[in-house]
């Protein structure tokens, strides 16, 4: 086709059409950036008690979310108590999946929950950049004494409090006694111990494992905090130092080594159908993980009903101090941006520090709250499932032991989502753990320098 | 010249093919090896919708196991969670109809018009259009997300219909399809006539577009049927999801603390998924062995 | 009188047409991908705001080895598991077209059927598939005394993934080439019948070069679908977290960057980036056809 000068014109004016048009619609949101918070302020808004209250009492609404399945009947008995109050329970989605979601609309600047259910791990990064609203204008760090030394740090970043606890994950040893007996193990008190089982009974079937593990960065930080080790530290809202020739991180990396070369993690990956079916049939002999796991257990693998028992976390050194590390658990938090933040407090409030936690606990949550985790009724249930256990005991001692002091990097969630690309690696390919962990170390650090953090490297 | 014979089919073994040509056995044996490649992990699904929740973990993958619960399964799969699954049933009824179909009718009528005219700016048009598919879409979505969102159709069910009224690969088979099964001479005729060209479109050419559009029509509707990235992006709130965003979501929940485990519903539910697609399939071949004028026709 | 060769010349009744999808379609993608290439101009850090950055989010993605190494994964997807699909439906479509099937809109439905499923499906299904533990291939194991390999492992994982992807898309390229397979006309079958010119002649003659135009159709948008690898991959990940990595493919790599770290302009740097080869890619594979066919 010859363009005749008419043709190009037209030409012309079809694509400036065209340009115009596209750039009039982006240029709707190009302008507006809305710049992500230069840092929490530790004075937020103050309101007292008899404020709270008047806000309680008068109509109004709230939208959580949250997947934690015992908070329907928490958010009714809560509508039930302020009948004032609607609750709008949403299920946005679970972990990651959820912290997606909130970081498009905080980003984004509507569409913002009033309250939202965050991980442990992943707080310090909505707290850090300002998402959330801090708590202690509203009175509520003065239930610091309802709760533990280690549960409470996990919330209270930087002196200022960014959300209340509502389940922990102390870690214990669960194992499958049926295994145990069938292959002469002993429960082992040491990680020393739980090696040489992990050999004994590798050797014995091979096709049965001591544990799962395909390089999951929860386990992994969790192991490591168990070992002592601190690699990362975090001071203001903008310094972070990275370790990577922490102490805990080679001994636990030393001794895991072991593990991964001689096969003896079974490298399924977990909560798939063929991990329930592993727990269920044998295959998996022990899990070393949150205490909430009793509730997936019941729920889940029915088949070795009567087989599990749980028993305190391995140590390092033999005869020493119980010690223990957090695996998961959530806080809840006011967003910033929430229209109605005194209800929203006053919400986080019962539902963690209040009647809620009495109905978490009761539906299969393991509590944070020292009233409940003391209460007779909470130590002496002794599930079937667990072959009449009083497994809560065992949990609560482990609550009571998790080691101080650890932090997550303002940035966790993505380093624990490039994990998997060095030390997954090292799964796969038998190759050294540290060397893998460190590789990760940097490249975490080198997105927080191009992030604009001041991060040191040792 | 032109002949028109609408009756006469162009297919040989048609009726018109005095000698039909022989079935062939080892074809057909050789393409049974293909349809049971296709047809396995559709039986699997089959297979383990009918198994409870237990006995999934417990029982052989490939054949039934336990007690048969495949009722009990689709009965749960509706009650589950007051109903939610038969409101994202309807959800995606309707993402599929308005978006689906309006992206049918968009493609037709854009790819009858590149097909047919030669218009100032027709060579930028399909430059950009291919060029504005390449952008990988991933990418592309929180854009899209922070756009929507300025404009307030973030979790509203326009958030997802007007994506999906865009469906470029259609446009180009509409397109390439037009060109070839609408001559060029019926169309003149129609002028000649002092047909309008938006009559001569409708009276004409649609009838002759008709097994394309039901081609693009089909794909548009699974795309828009199996939607899930952009969806969920762009809802927060269950009550908008489609069926996929909402089976992901019941997977999820076996992995979280306390979470109760419904694979069996996932699995069935995702059964209850794809039977809607098979019928839809079914019932827009019969358009196309409607008879084709354009194949009589010498070019 | 004769009748003219070329289309209408009414000049903007084309645009007529035309229009309506241009209108979405301008909002829907266009405007997104200028934003796009907006936000890829600057750099917005979670300490210390937005700010210009000119092209050094492009000079970084010159020499970031996860994105040329997700590329190269790409590329080598497409070399191999394009012309394998393609080949494969287009000898079901064939085989549909010869009439010569028992059933055949049993085959027709079957061979479809796998495109109507969702990801998230398809997932559950594989994942049972390629298990070797409690999967079919530990079935396989088990029955016939053997070891196969992982299918999730580093050497397997992208055919595993290319399997998956043959599965799904065969009948949706197989159902292309038959509606265009439809619509040769009948005239030409009745000169082969005259000539007795055998099958195999009628393929290659006929059919073949009628089906030119969906063919290339079919290899410009699988290439495009290649180089924008991500469902399938991203929902096999938490199967096997260690072999496939948040870079695998560069539209995970762009996924990753966004919604995992935030960085949404050098997201968009990437999504640019690729965006340009493919574009690159495709029209180099358009004009290879034409200058072929003489056009």
């Amino acid at each position: 086709m010859i363009p005749t000068t008419r043709a190009v014109r037209g030409w012309r004016r079809g694509a400036a059409a065209l340009a115009v048009g596209a750039l009039a619609a982006a240029g709707l949101t190009a302008c507006s950036s809305s710049g992500s918070g230069s840092g929490a302020g530790s004075s937020g808004p103050t309101a007292n008690a008899s404020a709270i209250a008047a806000a309680l009492a008068k109509k109004s609404s709230i939208t959580v979310w949250a997947w934690a399945p015992q908070d329907k009947d928490i958010v009714a008995a809560f509508e039930k108590k302020y009948p004032n109050v609607t609750v709008n329970l949403v299920n946005a989605g679970t972990t990651t999946a959820e912290y997606t979601k909130l970081q498009n609309v905080v980003k984004a600047g509507s569409g913002i929950p009033d309250v939202a259910q965050i991980e442990y791990y992943a707080l310090p990064q909505f707290a850090l950049s300002g998402s959330v609203q801090p708590l202690d204008g509203y009175g509520l760090d003065s239930l610091k004494s309802d709760f533990s030394q280690a549960v409470w740090d996990s919330v209270d970043i930087n002196g200022q409090l960014d959300g209340l606890p509502q389940d922990t994950g102390p870690m214990a040893l669960f194992y499958n006694k049926k295994d145990f007996d069938q292959y002469g193990l002993t429960v082992p008190t040491t990680w020393d111990q739980y090696i040489a089982d992990a050999k004994k009974l590798h050797a014995a079937n091979p096709k049965d494992y001591i544990t799962s593990d395909n390089g999951d960065p929860g386990f992994i930080t969790s192991m490591v905090w168990d070992a002592g080790g601190q690699p990362f530290k975090t001071s203001g809202t903008t310094n972070v130092t990275v370790n990577t020739s922490d102490a805990g991180t080679k001994k636990f990396a030393d001794a895991w080594n072991q593990m991964v070369d001689q096969n003896l993690v079974d490298p399924i990956s977990g909560w798939t159908d063929q991990w329930y079916t592993a727990l269920g049939n044998g295959t998996i002999a022990t899990l070393v993980t949150g205490a909430w796991m009793p509730g997936d257990f019941e729920s889940d693998v029915a088949a070795a009903s009567g087989d599990w028992r749980v028993a305190p976390m391995p140590t390092w050194t033999a005869g020493g101090q119980a010690a223990t590390a957090e695996s998961g658990g959530s806080a809840y938090s006011v967003m910033k941006g929430s229209s109605n933040p005194l209800v929203a407090a006053a919400f986080v409030q019962f539902m963690n520090a209040g009647d809620g936690e009495t109905v978490f606990a009761n539906e299969g949550g393991f509590p944070s709250l020292n009233s409940v985790l003391d209460s007779s009724s909470f130590l002496n249930a002794a599930p079937a499932y667990f072959g009449g256990q009083k497994i809560n005991q065992v949990l609560s001692d482990a609550a009571k032991s998790v080691i101080p002091g650890w932090s997550y990097l303002p940035f966790q969630v993505y380093a624990n989502s490039i994990f998997p690309d060095s030390v997954g690696q090292a799964y796969s390919k038998k190759t050294d753990l540290n060397a893998a962990i460190k590789t990760w170390l940097n490249a975490s650090a080198q997105y927080g320098q191009q992030q604009g953090f001041t991060v040191s490297v040792n | 010249m032109t002949v028109l014979t609408p009756a006469k089919p162009a297919r040989p073994g048609g009726r018109w093919n005095p000698r039909r040509p022989r079935r062939s056995k080892s074809l057909t044996a050789v393409m049974t090896l293909g349809l049971i490649y296709a047809l396995l992990p559709l039986f699997w699904l089959l297979v383990n919708a009918s198994k409870t929740q237990a006995s999934l973990f417990s029982t052989q993958g490939l054949w039934f196991g336990g007690h048969f619960a495949l009722f009990d399964n689709i009965r749960a799969t509706f009650a589950y969670d007051h109903g939610v699954f038969l409101r994202w049933f309807g959800n995606t009824l309707l993402y599929v109809v308005v978006g689906a179909g309006g992206a049918t009718v968009l493609a037709t009528v854009a790819g009858y018009g590149l097909a047919k005219f030669s218009f100032p700016g027709k060579r930028v048009v399909f430059a950009v259009v291919l060029g504005a598919v390449t952008v990988p879409g991933t990418a592309l979505a929180v854009p899209t997300f922070l756009m929507f969102s300025k404009l307030g159709l973030t979790n509203t069910p326009w958030a997802i219909i007007i994506p999906s009224l865009v469906n470029p690969f259609g446009l180009y088979l509409m397109w390439i399809y037009a060109r070839d099964a609408v001559p060029n001479e019926l169309l003149e005729a129609a002028r000649v006539d002092g047909a309008r060209e938006w009559r001569a479109f409708f009276s004409i050419a649609l009838r002759l577009l008709r097994p394309g559009m039901v081609t693009v029509l089909l794909f548009s509707v699974v795309g828009v049927w199996n939607n899930y990235f952009l969806p969920l992006i762009m809802l927060s709130q269950p009550d908008w999801y489609p069926l996929t965003v909402g089976l992901n979501q019941w997977n999820a929940q076996s992995s979280t603390v306390g979470g109760q485990a419904i694979y069996n519903l996932v699995i069935t539910g995702s059964l209850l998924t794809v039977v809607p697609i098979v019928i839809a399939f079914l019932f827009m071949q019969r358009y196309w062995q409607s008879g084709l004028a354009a194949g009589s026709v010498k070019q | 009188m004769s009748p003219p060769k070329h289309p209408s010349r009414r000049r903007w009744t084309g645009w007529g047409f035309v229009g309506p999808f241009l209108v979405v379609f301008l909002f829907a993608l266009v405007a997104p991908v200028v934003y796009a290439v907006y936000l890829s101009l600057y750099q917005n850090r979670l300490i210390g705001g937005n700010r210009f950055a000119g092209l050094a989010n492009y000079r970084l993605a010159l020499v970031d080895g996860q994105l040329w190494s997700g590329l190269g994964r790409v590329g080598l997807f497409l070399v191999v598991q394009v012309p394998v699909m393609l080949v494969l439906a287009l000898g079901v479509a064939l085989a549909l077209d010869s009439a010569r099937l028992y059933w055949s809109p049993l085959y027709r439905l079957g061979v479809f059927l796998p495109y109507a499923v969702p990801a998230v499906v398809a997932a559950l299904m594989w994942g049972f598939m390629y298990g070797t533990q409690f999967g079919l291939v530990g079935d396989v194991d088990r029955v016939v005394h053997a070891s196969l390999p992982d299918p999730f492992s580093n050497a397997l994982v992208l055919a595993s993934i290319g399997n998956i992807v043959t599965w799904e898309f065969v009948g949706y390229n197989m159902l292309i080439f038959y509606a265009a397979l439809r619509v040769v006309p009948g005239e030409l079958y009745e000169a082969a019948e005259l000539d007795h010119a055998s099958v195999w002649r009628v393929i290659w003659h006929i059919k073949l070069p009628a089906l030119r135009p969906a063919v290339l159709v079919a290899v410009i948008f699988s290439i495009i679908g290649s180089f924008q690898l991500f469902n399938e991959p991203n929902i096999l990940k938490p199967l096997s977290p260690d072999t496939i990595s948040s870079y695998f493919t560069p539209n995970m790599y762009a996924y990753n960057l966004s919604f995992a770290g935030q960085e949404y302009n050098y997201s968009a740097t990437v999504a640019v980036v690729m965006g340009l080869i493919t574009m690159l890619v495709a029209y180099v594979v358009q004009r290879a056809a034409a200058r072929n066919q003489g056009a």
